[in-house]
This record gives C-alpha cells, structure tokens and sequence, in this order.
C-alpha cells in the first residue's frame, strides 16, 4: 500500500488557501446530523470540539481526569510561538516555517509545518478575545521572549503559566458550547478501544472509571488528541497519566504509527534524587534567556558553585555554539549536558547535574525581573530541592518530555483509517525528528482552531450521516467482549509484582537502551528483553480490587500493559532508522565534532508502521519526505 | 540532604457515597524526606499492596502544582501546613520523625465523596458553564493589539486566572462556599475589556448555579485564602460582590 499524503499542489505559501477553497463543504442545515467523538481536552482536543461544535455539529468529548480543564496541557510553562513580529526583529511565517523545518532537523513535512506557521498568528488573536492574560508590557501590548532554535523573540507567555491560562481559555470555550448542549462531556471515561467497520473508524468503548462500566459510542468521526507516549519512559515530565493506550489500541485497530522512535529529553529538568521517585519536573526552556549552562573545568570537581572562579567554569554550550549560545535546541543541549556529566564534570549527589545559573542576570536585570518572568518556576524550584535558585545556581538534567512520534496523518489529519483523525501530539505531524521550545502549544492549537474544522468538513461532506442505529453492528459488541476479558485477565493474575514496579523495570530499560544515545547492541538488547518484562507481568502482576468499582491500580494496569507492547515499536524503529537526527541519536552515525549525523540519501522519509501481531515484526510503509523550499543542510548552530 | 523519617497515618477509607466510612491507621516507615506527600502515598501504596490489602484512592496527574487534580487535609489543614502549595509540591521535609498525620479528603456538601480521599468536584464545571466564558467564537477574534490592556488589568486577570480549581478553598471555608473560586474567575474575566460585554450576564448566572448546587456563603472568615495553593486574594470576593450588586440594579 503507498501512503497518500494528500499534499495539495501549488507554491507552498499557497497549498492551504486552496486546499481550503477546494475542500467541500457541509451545509449549516445538516451538519446537526453528525456526531463526532473527540477524546482527549487537552489543547487540540478541548479546541478542537468547541471549534466543531460551534459550526453546528453533535459532539461527544472523552477525558480520564475528574475535569476537561485538568488535562496534560495545563502543565506546560514557558509559552507559545507565533510569527506576530511585534519586536520588529525579523520574524516571518517563513522564518517560523523554517526554524521549524531546521530545528526538526529536515524529517517533517514542509506543507504541514508552513501551515502551522500561516495559522500561528490567529492562535494569538483567538486566545487574546478569550480573555487569556498574556504578559503585556507598559504600553499595554503584548510581551514576547525567545526560546531555543531561534534567534528571533516570537514567544507569547503567560509568566510561567502559559498552557495552564490557554487550556483554561480553549476549556472555557468548550463549556460554552456544553452551555449550549452542542458538547456532551465524558469525564473519568478511559477509550479503551476504537471500533472500526468495513474499514471505517465508527465509534469507541469506554470504561467509566468509576463504576467500572464498559459501554460503546457510535459517531461519523473519531478525533484522537490523547497527548504523548513521554510516560514509556515511567520518569518523564509529563503528568502520571498520560499515556499511549488510545494511541496503541487504535494503532491495532490499522491505524499506522509514524516515527515512535522520535523522542525528546529536555535539556532542562530537576535532577533524580530517590528510586521512590515518580515524575521528573520540568524547569521551563525559557530560563535558558536568563540562565548560562556551566559545569566545573576539572573533574569531579566537588567544591560548592559560589566557590568555583569563572575561569575555572566551562560555559559548554557558549563556547561550543557561539551563534545560539544557551538557546541551541533541545536535542543538543540534552547531549552535550549528558556527555559532559558521562566525562565527569558533572555537578551535584550523583554527578548527573550540570548548572543554571541565574545570578548575571539577576545583577542585570535585577531579582524583581527575574522573579516576574520566572517567579512560580523557581519557587516551584524550591519547594522540590529545598535550595534557593535566586542564590545558588539551579541543578539541571535532561529528561524524557516529548513524542513527536504518533499516530501517521495526511495533510487533513487524517490517519489511513478514513474517520479517524488525529491532533496534537498524538500525531507525528508536524515536529519531525525534534520539536522547539513553545511549538507544541502552538500545533495543539493549529490544528484544533484552524486546520481540523476545515478538513472535518470536507470528510464529512462525502460521507452519509451513520444514525443510531450504526451501535448495534456487531463490532461494537466484539469490542466491548476483549475489552472486558482484557480487564478480566488483568485481574485475575493476582501475582506479587505491583504495577509499579514493572513500569519502573520497563523505563529503566528504555532510558538506557533507547534514550538520549542509541546503537545497536543496546536496542537489540531492549528488544530481547521487552518481551520477556511483558511474559512477566501477565503471569506475575498485582491488581487487587475488582472491575466494577473505582480501581486506579487497574487503570495502570492497563496503561503498562500498553507500553509493553508499544515499547517494542519504539526500540524497533530506533533500530532500524540507521541515521543520527533531532531526538534520535544513533552513536554509530556522528559527525567527527560528535553531532548528528543524518543520511539523507537513505532515511529522509517518514517511517509508518502497520501492526501485524504481537511479537512479529510490523510492516514498514515510506512516507519520501520531499524538500522543495528548504534546501538540505546539516543543522548548524555555531 | 535528605534522611528518613517514620510517620503513623490516619487515613480516611471509604468505598464510595453511600457507604459509610472510617480512618485506618499505617505505619509509614523509612519515609525518605526529599518525597513529595504523593510519592510518601505511593510508597504506602506499594507496602499495601504487598500484603494484599486495597490501595489509597486519591487523585493526581501532574505532580506540579497545576492541574487542580490533587488534595487532602492534613491534620485539619488543606493541601497540608505549607502556605500556597499543593499536596503533590508538599515535601516531606516539612515533617517530624515520629509524627500522626490525619488524612481527610475534602468535606463540603458540592463535593460528594468517590471513594477514600477523592471527591466529584464536577459542581465546578456547572458553575463554569453557567457563565465562566467569554462567547467568542473560532475565526471571530480581531488582531491580538486591536485591544491593547493596561498592564495592570492584565496582571490583575492573571492574578486571579491562576486558580487551578483545586477545591480547597471549598474544603477550607465554615460554610463549604466556592466565592474564592467564583470570585476569581469573575475577576478574571470582568477585568478584561474582552469580557465587558458579558459582564452582567456572568456573575449572575455563575453566583445562581454555585447556590443552586449547595455551596455556602461567605462569612469573612479568610480561610479561602489562607488555604488556596495559589494563594489568590479574597479581595476577588469582594470584586464580584461588587460586580453582582451592579448587575442586579436593573
Ligand atoms: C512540563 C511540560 C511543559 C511543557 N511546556 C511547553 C511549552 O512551554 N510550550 C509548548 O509549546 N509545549 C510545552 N509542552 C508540551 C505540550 O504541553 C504538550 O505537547 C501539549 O500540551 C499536548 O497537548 P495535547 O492536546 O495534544 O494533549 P494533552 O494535553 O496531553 O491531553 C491529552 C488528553 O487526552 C485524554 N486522554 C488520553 N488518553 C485517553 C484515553 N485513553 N481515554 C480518554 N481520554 C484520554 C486526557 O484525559 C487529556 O484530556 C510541555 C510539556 C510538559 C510535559
Ligand atoms: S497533581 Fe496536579 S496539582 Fe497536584
């Protein structure tokens, strides 16, 4: 089968306009006819559903958390890009499109990522008549920083807050269609299956997470935006409950995944301090504006920060990269700050740490800058470390963050399953093999608001509204019956091992064989031993209580169970991209300066994976990247 | 640097509404100082699960403070004796070797209990949907600086914007009112001049459904604040009161 990514023709600046125009259209009249189901309410799925129910159709959103407003997205800190150019520092949407293209180091498509970059700008106006309270200077206009991979201040933030104040403003929005009875709400409902008939993505199976019931929903149109994979890792710095079970089930329904190998450390998150440890905490990539990364000259150095003289201080990334500095992406900020601890000038316990030091700018800028730009992350900082980063320098180290791996759309965010459409980041789209800083915001965004309404509709158009009778085709009993079982067995293993403690086994392996450096030897050794830790916990996991009651235990249960499987995919992926590029270091394929060695003559394509079965190998389709705007370069950021 | 410290827990256990409930006592041993109050749970989690007996149910998901998901009182304090902090960005540094604490979810007549230590908090999303919106519409919104907004109406919105819908004020108040949590949102958006228009409408219908769905009235007595993570200011109260006496003047 060849992928189609229905890339529309003609110039790039013009493919979306008439992309648009040629799109059909569903009359006003008849689009109350359709249901579409929307899990997830994050960014893209909370924008997404109201934009959809705005324009007149039935929708049905789906959250496991106790609210729509507590999804994953609330989390996020340090802001969102746009090319406003309100600094009159140069920016464009082209440069926005090209720093994107650059920064995913040349593997993602340039239609879909000049699109994000058109629509960044009705992102702004839209959040701003919501009411989201970015920062503003004096004047009363708004505020921008800059963030890594650009030497242009295109970031829009909201102190240190920034997802939590636009998810609040694309919930609101959502509530204001529940208002109107054009949004139903599912909160604590968990997809636990998509049901696809004749080939065609028709409805999913739920658990309520409280009663424990098991029960299915029918629509036209199924919209995953269920977020990331980042909790593979079990250490990340993404929220507990995130994870790939939406993503993974569909992906075995035929739904192909792009790219799972893609994943990104963040070069700037509190060090691991406890095996008892349950998440790692971000401190914002912005602090990079104001922070100079340094590690002592000599080795081992175990004499406190304030005692070390600045011309015993290597001010790595400045001295390696003087055009960015501090701001060079995230994937090289991670490698650098990992190979400097693996020589010993690591900082800190466990040598695993390297500085962030604040103070120059605090003598610039003054503590009371510092403070309103960064204030809640560095009390944040200081609540978990118990040090005051206003006068020591902050501990820093990279940790899992991101997926630009996900679910393979087209340029509609469509997956090959007509019907099933995918957003934000559960798709691959839009961040190829690394993703910048404030970018994620701003695709969740793109593609609620501006793209998926648009691309919805011209499905929608050539498709006959399914009705209510579509609940009572036999697929849907089908999958409510392996749903059940699969939570049946979950149960009844009643082993010793707790669920846990098999996700900790699991994300100890991944870090190690498939983190920040990959090679061979290692992936081989991740995939011999994935399928062994999965034997394991199906004979030997610990789920106590029963299906029919609120049990978070067997939530994770399922979650695990997941990644077990999905982990495979990952190390698979890993192993077969024999290049370096963005987040995917592989160590065999590195420039003589130890940078990311791509092979563009080989690899410059997306790789999407069709599920065969458990334990055999899944089939390989290319998406062949084509560049005709960008030219093909080995990043450079020096 | 961290040490260990052992703790006795009372715990409140409860299978769900209708069933009544009942504290159980843990001893939490070898509890490493540098824990959060959540990874001090999971760890009893664990030992529970070992010796087959049914984990704490308690809600979670971003462990930094933001999401609004996590809460408890502790020894009669919400979210515990830190001020403007979270239960999951608590650390357990705060606490002695050999102490009791008491666990409670949230008690308030809004917010009715799930099982254990977690509590239905979707009142608050009524009274969101009552009025705690600007009704803008995708493609509607003009150029970001038609409007430009004093800096200080923006940070006062954002002072208020910060609430994460936690409860705790809630769970803090005599009364079981949700004015720190209405007031803030009124704020928040009665501040701006993009939600003038709606200003009447929203702090009636918002102050009619936080009524209708049993929370109490203000009394004055501050605890709100005292207890809110994010430490939003009661003068937010104040502001919608002054904003609903206005409305209601035909
Ligand atoms: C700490 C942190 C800081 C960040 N800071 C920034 C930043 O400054 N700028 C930036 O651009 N990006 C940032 N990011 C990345 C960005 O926040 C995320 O990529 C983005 O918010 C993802 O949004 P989403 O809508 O795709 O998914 P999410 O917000 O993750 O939402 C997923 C939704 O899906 C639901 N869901 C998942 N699975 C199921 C299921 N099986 N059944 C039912 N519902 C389900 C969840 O309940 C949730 O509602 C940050 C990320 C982290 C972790
Ligand atoms: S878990 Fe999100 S605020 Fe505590």
């Amino acid at each position: 089968m060849t992928l189609d990514s229905k890339i529309p023709s003609g110039l790039l600046q013009d493919k979306w306009t008439s992309h648009k125009f040629n799109n059909k259209l569903v009359n006003p009249s008849n689009r109350r006819k359709y249901k579409i189901i929307v899990v997830g309410t994050g960014l893209a799925g909370a924008s997404s559903a109201a934009s959809l129910a705005e324009m007149g159709y039935q929708v049905e959103s789906f959250c496991f958390q106790d609210s729509a407003r507590r999804a994953h997205s609330i989390a996020a800190q340090g802001g969102i890009n746009a090319a406003k150019n309100y600094p009159n520092d140069g920016d464009s949407v082209r440069r926005l499109f090209y720093d994107t293209i650059k920064g995913g180091d040349f593997r993602s498509r340039e239609a879909n990522v000049y699109r994000l970059a058109e629509v960044s700008n009705n992102i702004i106006d839209q959040c701003v008549a919501q009411g989201v309270p970015f920062a503003r200077e004096y004047s009363g206009y708004l505020d921008n920083r800059s963030f890594g991979g650009a030497q242009v201040s295109r970031t829009f933030y909201a102190r240190g807050q920034t997802g939590q104040q636009l998810l609040l403003g694309a919930y609101q929005a959502l509530m204001k269609e529940v208002a109107k009875n054009n949004v139903f709400l599912h909160p604590r409902t968990e997809m636990l299956d998509l049901v696809v008939i004749d080939g065609i993505a028709r409805g999913i199976v739920v658990r309520n997470l409280l009663s424990g019931k098991i029960e299915s929903y029918s629509a036209d149109a199924v919209v995953l935006a269920t977020g990331g994979y980042g909790n593979v890792f079990y250490l990340s710095t993404n929220a507990k409950g995130c994870n790939v079970t939406a993503t993974w089930r569909a992906h075995k329904k035929g739904a192909f995944f792009a790219n799972p190998c893609y994943t990104q450390i963040h070069p700037t998150c509190i060090p691991l301090h406890g095996n008892y440890q349950s998440k790692l905490t971000l401190m914002s990539e912005s602090l990079r504006n104001d922070g100079r990364v340094w590690v002592p000259k000599k080795i081992k150095d175990t004499r406190l920060p304030n005692e070390i003289p600045l011309q015993e201080r290597d001010y790595f990334l400045e001295r390696k990269y003087p055009a960015f500095g501090n701001l060079v992406p995230r994937d090289i900020a991670s490698r650098n700050a990992k190979e400097q601890c693996d020589t010993h000038h690591g900082v800190g316990d466990t040598g695993m740490a390297v500085y962030l030091d604040l103070k120059e700018s605090i003598a610039q800028l003054g503590k009371q800058v510092i403070k309103d730009r960064y204030g809640n992350l560095l009390d944040m900082y200081a609540k978990i470390t118990g040090e005051d980063p206003y006068q020591t320098p902050m501990m820093i180290y990279p940790a899992a963050h991101y997926t630009m791996g996900g679910l393979w759309v087209d340029y509609n965010l469509m997956s090959n399953l007509p019907g099933l459409f995918v957003i934000g980041e559960a798709n691959f789209s839009d961040h190829g093999a690394n993703r910048l800083g404030a970018s994620a915001l701003m695709q969740g965004l793109a593609d609620g608001y501006f793209v998926l309404p648009y691309t919805m509709a011209n499905y929608l158009a050539g498709v006959k509204p399914a009705g209510e009778e579509i609940i009572h085709r036999s697929e849907f009993k089908d999958a409510e019956i392996q749903v059940s079982d699969k939570i049946k067995r979950l149960l009844s293993v009643k082993g010793k091992t707790t669920v846990d403690e098999f996700h900790r086994e699991l994300g100890h392996l991944l870090w190690n064989k498939c983190g920040m450096a990959r090679n061979e030897k290692g992936l081989k050794e991740a995939l011999n031993k994935i399928p062994e830790i999965r034997e394991r916990f199906w004979k030997d996991v610990c789920v106590l209580g029963s299906n029919d009651d609120f049990n978070q235990a067997l939530e994770r249960a399922g979650r695990v169970a997941d990644f077990l499987e999905f982990s495979e995919l990952l190390c698979f992926d890993a192993l077969h991209r024999q290049e370096s590029c963005g987040g995917h270091f592989r160590e065999e394929f590195q420039t003589p300066e130890g940078e990311a060695l791509r092979r563009d003559d080989l690899f410059s394509y997306v790789a999407a994976w069709q599920f065969n079965s458990l334990g055999q190998s899944p089939t390989l389709h290319k998406e062949e990247l084509k560049f005709e705007e960008t030219h093909l370069a080995q990043r450079n950021y020096k | 640097m961290s040490k260990k410290i052992n703790l006795t827990l009372k715990v409140w256990r409860q299978k769900n509404c209708k069933t009544p409930g009942a504290f159980e006592t843990y001893q939490a041993r070898e509890i490493d100082t540098a824990m959060s109050f959540l990874e001090m749970l999971d760890f009893v989690n664990e030992m529970l699960t070992h010796e087959g007996r049914d984990p704490i149910t308690f809600d979670h998901d971003c462990r930094e403070g933001i999401c609004g998901s996590c809460g408890a009182v502790v020894n009669g304090q919400p979210h515990g004796p830190l001020r403007g902090t979270t239960l999951c960005q608590l650390h357990m540094r705060h606490f002695k070797d050999g102490q009791t604490l008491v666990v409670e979810p949230w008690r308030a007549k809004a917010f009715p209990i799930n099982k254990d230590l977690s509590v239905e908090r979707s009142s608050f999303d009524r009274v969101m949907v009552a009025g705690g919106f600007i009704s803008v519409k995708t493609g509607q919104a003009p150029e970001a600086h038609a409007i430009p907004v004093p800096k200080e109406a923006a940070d006062n919105a954002m002072d208020a914007a910060q609430c994460i819908g936690c409860g705790a004020c809630v769970a803090a108040c005599p009364n079981g009112s949700a004015m720190l949590f209405v007031g803030s949102k009124v704020s928040h958006l009665n501040l701006l001049a993009q939600g003038a228009p709606e200003k009447k409408t929203r702090v009636l219908h918002m102050v009619h459904q936080m009524d209708h769905e049993g929370f109490g009235n203000c009394s004055n007595s501050y605890e709100c604040e005292a207890a809110c993570p994010k430490q939003i200011s009661v003068s937010h109260i104040a502001f919608m009161n002054k904003e609903y006496r206005q409305a209601s003047i035909p």
